[in-house]
């Protein structure tokens, strides 16, 4: 198991060396000139230069990669462009309202997905099995960003029931002012008793939670049709029906134990994917967010928040895979052979 | 050794596929599973669309770059159906012309990734050892990113174009199909068929042609039906932030972008085109996961 875990790291540590590499190729070919955007518009040519120099700019692809990759394991991810602040700082500062909305949207992905996929295997044919195949299928086929406008119209528009813009409402600002801890607003103001701000931000959090959490619906209730079908044709399943077991305790208490698995390992792909979902959700609800972040530093060509984005998203894919491997590893030892 | 092996001389319990033994005839399918029945339709309907786009379109010049300044933002009427837009165009023609994009692009970033995936992944399940290693090494760095992520800094650096949309997502897509293929291919490698050509001297490139690609394309053809919806899905939302189609081109995305400024207003702007979108991609999941029922019956949903 020590050997499988060793290997699952070297491995984990290899793949985010790799990313390192092909963003920093990439960010290398971008038209504009870093050095020139840190200087700023009137500088004079000496200065840019100068700017270069400061940026390290100036030196071998090789070299600027391993002194980048040097100053990650340091914590220094490098100066935004735009902000000037250390990129590792404001993505400290941005990433967790982000990750609380991801979270909310996975809660409310697998609230909805598991129960229907559940369905859609114990009716395998029926209707319900039809009906949950096309939920699935719309979530999966849904455009973000066209969602999130269409809900915007429809809630706030016509029915002027749920906010659309901002993490809270802004004149609690006032009234009740949020003390930052976690850079959550909903965890900030429940661990702070700030009840007008959680409320306020709990309505806040739906429409976008709904948004993100369309895709993985689809995924998650395909998957878990799919494994619970998987495990209920095993032969141990097979034998517990075949000494009499009504098919509700077979379904109960046998096959689903075993269906959590690829269930687990497809929750970690989805996050990423969900996190990248943010940078256009979060932008139409006007939430600040890792999202609108790295939506601003596209649209400004700011290479390290860019690099410093795409790092941090890759490490959290990284890091949710080796978990669910090692998960899966402790509980199913075939894995660890192969 | 000249047959290619059919599916039965492959069949076994590791993964390689079963024989398309339910296949019996088109009504048969349709009863079984009227969902791809329904998604092949709508897939040939928009194929029609976008073919008979001039016949359809009730102001084919609206696709372009016609600016009509007097009958701006009207909203939907016999006339216009979905209404006109910020210059005048009519709506519903431009979502007409549209089906000649996306579905485009999704052709063709496909193509590209299979082109690329596939021949990585029959080569590192073939030869296995040090070229699988580096192959699928690489391939997971490309898997880290996220595929929106990484079309998003590929687009960023490049200028916005359909061209450019084209190599950013596929750019990002390639390694799905080499990793699906690879599993498939040392699968079959492994068959003893495969062994005896081996024994028998047949050189390598004959074994991979005639052997091990034949018996590992199947799933390809499954994912590339799976995988239009999220391509279309994907070059929508990069043509939405201004990463992909410019003005005039009447691209679905770019037109819910150019429309988001009036939605409150002019909701008909948005609202079609994405309209649009949406329903593209329900048309090809429908059809690709009720091929991979019919084609496929063992593999689980795959997600990127």
């Amino acid at each position: 198991m020590t050997r499988f875990v060793v290997r699952r790291l070297a491995l984990a540590a290899l793949v985010v060396l790799g990313v390192v590499v092909l963003t920093f190729v990439v960010a290398r070919v971008v038209p504009g000139d870093p050095a020139a955007t840190w200087a700023g518009p009137r500088a004079r040519p000496e200065q840019i230069e100068r700017a270069r120099e400061e940026l390290g700019l100036d030196r071998p692809l090789p070299a600027q990669i391993g002194q980048y990759l040097a100053g990650i394991t340091t914590g220094d991810w490098g100066v935004s462009l735009r902000t000037r602040r250390p990129v590792l700082e404001d993505i400290a500062r941005r990433a967790p309202a982000s990750i609380e909305l991801v979270t909310v949207a996975m809660l409310l992905a697998i609230g909805v997905g598991v129960p229907l996929g559940l369905i859609a295997a114990r009716w395998k044919g029926g209707f319900p099995d039809m009906g949950s195949r096309l939920v699935a299928i719309v979530g999966v086929s849904m455009p973000a960003f066209w969602l999130a406008i269409v809900l915007q119209l429809v809630f706030f528009q016509r029915l002027h029931i749920l906010p659309v813009a901002g993490s809270y409402d802004p004149d609690l600002d006032y009234t009740s002012p949020l003390r930052s801890i976690t850079n959550m607003p909903i965890v900030d103001s429940l661990i702070t008793g700030n009840w007008a701000v959680f409320g306020s931000a709990l309505r806040h959090v739906v429409l976008p939670a709904i948004v993100i959490a369309a895709y993985p619906v689809g995924v998650i209730t395909r998957m878990v049709r799919a494994s619970v079908l998987d495990t209920i044709g095993e032969d141990h399943v097979r034998m517990v029906r075949a000494l009499g077991f009504s098919e509700r305790s077979v379904f109960a208490r046998f096959a689903l134990r075993h269906a959590w698995s690829p269930v687990v390992a497809v929750l970690a792909l989805v996050f990423a994917y969900a996190l990248v979902n943010t940078f256009l959700v979060e932008a139409i609800f006007n939430r600040p967010g890792l999202g609108s972040y790295a939506a601003d530093a596209i649209g400004a060509l700011d290479t390290p928040a860019i690099l410093g984005v795409t790092l941090f998203v890759a490490i959290v894919y990284v890091l949710g895979n080796l978990v669910v491997d090692i998960v899966q590893a402790t509980i199913d030892p075939r894995i660890r052979v192969s | 050794m000249s047959r290619v092996p059919s599916y039965q001389d492959v069949e076994s319990r590791e993964g390689v596929l079963a024989p398309p033994g339910r296949l019996r005839s088109v009504p048969g399918i349709i009863r079984r599973n009227p969902l791809l029945a329904v998604g092949a339709a709508l897939c040939i309907a928009i194929f029609l669309v976008a073919v008979l786009a001039p016949l359809i379109a009730t102001y084919p010049e609206d696709a372009g770059s016609a600016v009509h300044p007097l009958q701006t933002l009207e909203p939907p009427s016999a006339q216009h159906y979905f209404g006109t837009d910020q210059v005048g165009r009519d709506v519903f023609s431009r979502v007409v012309y549209g089906a000649r994009i996306s579905p485009v692009i999704a052709v063709l970033v496909l193509a590209i990734s299979v082109l690329i995936g596939v021949p990585l992944g029959i080569a590192a399940g073939y030869f296995g050892g040090a070229v699988d290693e580096v192959i699928m090494r690489v391939t997971d760095v490309f898997l880290a990113f996220p595929a929106l992520l990484l079309a998003l800094a590929f687009a960023a650096v490049m200028e916005p174009s359909i061209k450019n949309t084209v190599i950013a997502i596929s750019v990002t897509w390639w390694p799905w199909y080499t990793r699906i293929v690879r599993g498939q291919a040392a699968s079959v490698t492994g068959r003893p068929f495969v062994e005896s050509a081996k024994a028998t001297g047949i050189p390598h490139r004959r074994i991979l042609l005639r052997h091990v690609l034949p018996n590992s394309i199947t799933p390809v053809i499954v994912q590339v039906s799976l995988d239009v919806g999220g391509v279309i899905l994907t070059a929508s939302a990069l043509s939405f932030l201004g990463l992909g189609a410019q003005d005039p081109t009447p691209d679905w995305g770019l037109m819910v972008s150019q429309g988001q400024a009036f939605f409150t207003t002019q909701w008909w702007l948005v609202t079609f085109p994405g309209a649009a979108i949406f329903l593209t991609a329900v048309a090809f999941n429908l059809l690709g996961d009720g091929l991979r029922d019919v084609l496929d019956p063992r593999r689980v949903l795959t997600t990127r």
